[in-house]
């Protein structure tokens, strides 16, 4: 047995014996990129300190600023509609356009405000996007 | 041979050819499960969409509003809406940090063994309920579209349920994710057109005239209990008395579409987050022109045929097809009913697949071997054994229900424990710190027990409409706020100090895309 065998502090193959009786466990050959878990890719990163970074806080302020108004905006414009229907249905069946009433129309309009804020938010996360490059550029330089 | 059958024919010849194609393909697990994360936006998007309106919102739909009017086109408007809270929170984080499955995000940072045994019991739950009353919904249809399918010996519902059930398991056994996504995009193709042509041509019965379709929607008449009676569909209140009930349909369907597995898996098929976020958009516009157009054809079948009329030829979920037949002919209704049945394949194939998915990378490699295939390959074997199993039992189930069970009742359960368990799951792992695995287990497992046990005592339940003790039909109201608890009070009593260390890799990983899986090469 070659003395420097025994720098292997993660091996728990029992080094006695013919060297090539057993495979010892650490040589299995490494896994392919889409097989390993999440364990054995988070070496080499350092999370926390990309995690406390500048760059990767003002993203998640950015993000925060944009999706947490936009999701209260579409909570509550949405179940207005179950609300009202269900609270105020003479006013809602009341007719505006020709036989078109307000539920209707109400019922409508949340098409065309769903759309709306999904075309807001791609244009706001082409920006998170351009944030989000930088804190993995800060990750490179700092490999 | 009818024109019906001949379409449903050429249909089904052209799957098998996707499935052929995808065969040869098919190498690698992540080609199976995720169709080698190569697909592109649009292409997502319309899979997504073809994934999503299943033959209850294409047929269902329909039937609603020529039977109830405006409060029918309240589910449009929720389908729809829903894709904001997997836009803007879901979708993202989702693909970032995950591999194949709901349950890779909740392992992340939480205990991945009990959190992947009960994320994959919620999975299976969910998609069971939705695969028995999908299969059910076709043994119907395909038999009432079709009669000329049936075999010597069965019934027409028998032969319809097996057919369907047979082609989802060769779809997802040979051609995996990458068959499943074609066929969902051909099928929302051949839906979409045919929703263009069918309110085209109800419009063309108004002389294109808006003012002329929607006067005519104010006074309908059918016969009700009490005789005839003359209806505004326009108003609001028809279906739904209760204001409660609307707002727990509401809430089921706005934060149950975010928890469904089977919606959920398609978005490992794309590349990375960015395209993620593009296919949400592509299905966003794809699935509202479509609940947009129900305006048409199920008001228009209201105002045309008339309730008492599609009660008399085959009940609520003819009236798409019934319309057809009365404004383009016999080939018409023979193309409505081949993307009827086309809607129902190709979400059938997505639940077999979410489903085996879930079982063999979750339970069987991860729970069970601790995350390690024992021999290459195995993962993907386990799946294809899985997805036989699941489509079997879902035949078998549907055939001895039979036609009877209420579909209802299943969809709704589906959706109510989508929202209620996985989600609140789902939205803490990634947003919360002090989120672990009592957590995730507190929700799982009361999102779950509380909408079975809610949706068992409610009107579409076990006591019927009389004996109903809960009198929501929707469990959605008390169940989705109960998961939530169950979440944070199982959060409360346990600490969990590496699930709160491993939270700035979560956070970093989901919001930036860093060491998110990639697109294998061709």
């Amino acid at each position: 047995m070659a003395a420097d065998d025994r720098r292997i502090p993660e091996d728990p193959t029992p080094l006695i014996g013919a060297p090539t009786d057993v495979a010892p466990l650490t040589h299995a050959p490494p896994k392919p990129p889409h097989e390993r878990t999440a364990d054995e890719e988070a070496d080499g990163i350092d999370w926390d300190r990309l995690a406390a970074s500048e760059r990767f806080r003002n993203l998640l302020k950015a993000k925060r600023r944009f999706v947490i108004p936009a999701t209260i905006f579409f909570v509550v414009y949405y179940f207005a509609l179950p609300v009202l229907i269900g609270y105020a249905r003479p006013l809602m069946a009341k007719p505006v356009i020709g036989p078109l009433n307000w539920a209707y129309l109400f019922a409508l309009s949340q098409f065309f405000v769903a759309w709306i804020i999904a075309a807001l938010y791609v244009r706001a996360a082409a920006r998170f996007d351009k944030m989000a490059a930088g804190v993995i550029s800060d990750q490179h330089e700092q490999e | 041979m009818t024109p019906a059958l001949g379409m449903f024919v050429g249909f089904v010849l052209v799957t098998l050819l996707i499935t052929y194609w995808s065969a040869r393909k098919s190498r690698g697990a992540s080609v199976y499960f995720a169709a080698g994360r190569r697909i592109t936006a649009w292409q997502n998007g319309l899979a997504v969409a073809g994934d999503y309106m299943s033959a209850a919102s294409f047929l269902g739909i329909a039937g609603m509003i020529a039977f109830s009017g405006y409060d029918g086109f309240m589910y449009s408007v929720g389908f729809l809406v829903a894709y904001l809270t997997v836009l803007l929170i879901v979708a993202e984080p989702l693909r970032n940090a995950g591999k194949y499955t709901m349950a890779d995000l909740l392992a992340y940072r939480l205990k991945p063994r009990p959190v992947r045994a009960v994320a994959s019991l919620s999975t299976l739950t969910v998609s069971a309920f939705y695969m028995v009353a999908q299969m059910v919904g076709a043994g119907i249809l395909v038999s009432t579209l079709i009669p000329a399918l049936h075999f010597s010996g069965l019934s027409g519902f028998t032969t319809s349920v097996m057919c369907v059930g047979v082609l989802m398991i060769v779809y997802v056994v040979f051609g995996g994710m990458l068959a499943t996504t074609w066929v969902q995009i051909v099928k929302a193709v051949l839906l979409m057109s045919g929703s263009v042509l069918l309110s085209v041509l109800v419009m063309k019965r108004f002389g294109f005239s808006a003012s002329a379709f929607f006067n005519s929607l104010t006074s309908i008449t059918s016969t009700g209990p009490a005789g005839p009676v003359t209806q505004n569909f326009l108003d609001p209140g028809l279906k739904f008395k209760n204001p409660l009930e609307l707002i727990s349909l509401g809430m089921a369907l706005v934060l149950g579409t975010a928890g469904l597995p089977h919606i959920l898996v398609r978005f490992y098929t794309v590349p990375d987050a960015k395209t993620a976020r593009g296919s949400v958009v592509w299905a966003m516009i794809i699935i509202g022109v479509f609940y947009l157009m129900t305006t048409f054809f199920g008001f228009g079948a209201a105002s045309i045929l008339g309730p008492d009329f599609i009660k008399a030829h085959g009940g609520t979920n003819m009236a798409a097809p019934l319309l057809a037949q009365a404004l383009g002919g016999e080939l018409f209704f023979a193309f409505i009913s081949a993307v009827a049945f086309a809607t129902i394949l190709a979400v059938v194939a997505g639940l077999t697949i979410s489903a085996s998915t879930s079982f063999a990378h979750d339970f069987y490699t991860n729970v069970i071997h601790h995350g390690r295939e024992r021999r290459p390959g195995e993962e993907v074997r386990v799946a294809r054994i899985a997805a036989c199993v699941v489509g079997a039992l879902s035949i078998g189930i549907a055939i001895v229900l039979g036609p009877k069970v209420n579909v209802a009742f299943l969809v709704g359960l589906a959706f109510a424990v989508a929202a209620s368990a996985n989600l609140p799951a789902i939205v803490f792992s990634v947003f919360w710190k002090r989120f672990n695995t009592a957590g995730a287990i507190g929700s799982l497992v009361m999102g779950l027990g509380s909408s079975i046990a809610l949706i068992l005592i409610s009107p579409v339940g076990v006591f019927g409409p009389a004996g109903a003790i809960f009198p929501l039909e929707n469990p959605g109201i008390l169940s989705i706020p109960l998961g939530f608890l169950g979440a944070i009070l199982g959060t409360l009593f346990g600490r969990e100090p590496r699930a709160e260390a491993r939270f700035a890799e979560l956070s970093v990983r989901a919001n930036t895309g860093l060491g998110a899986e990639q697109a294998t090469p061709e």
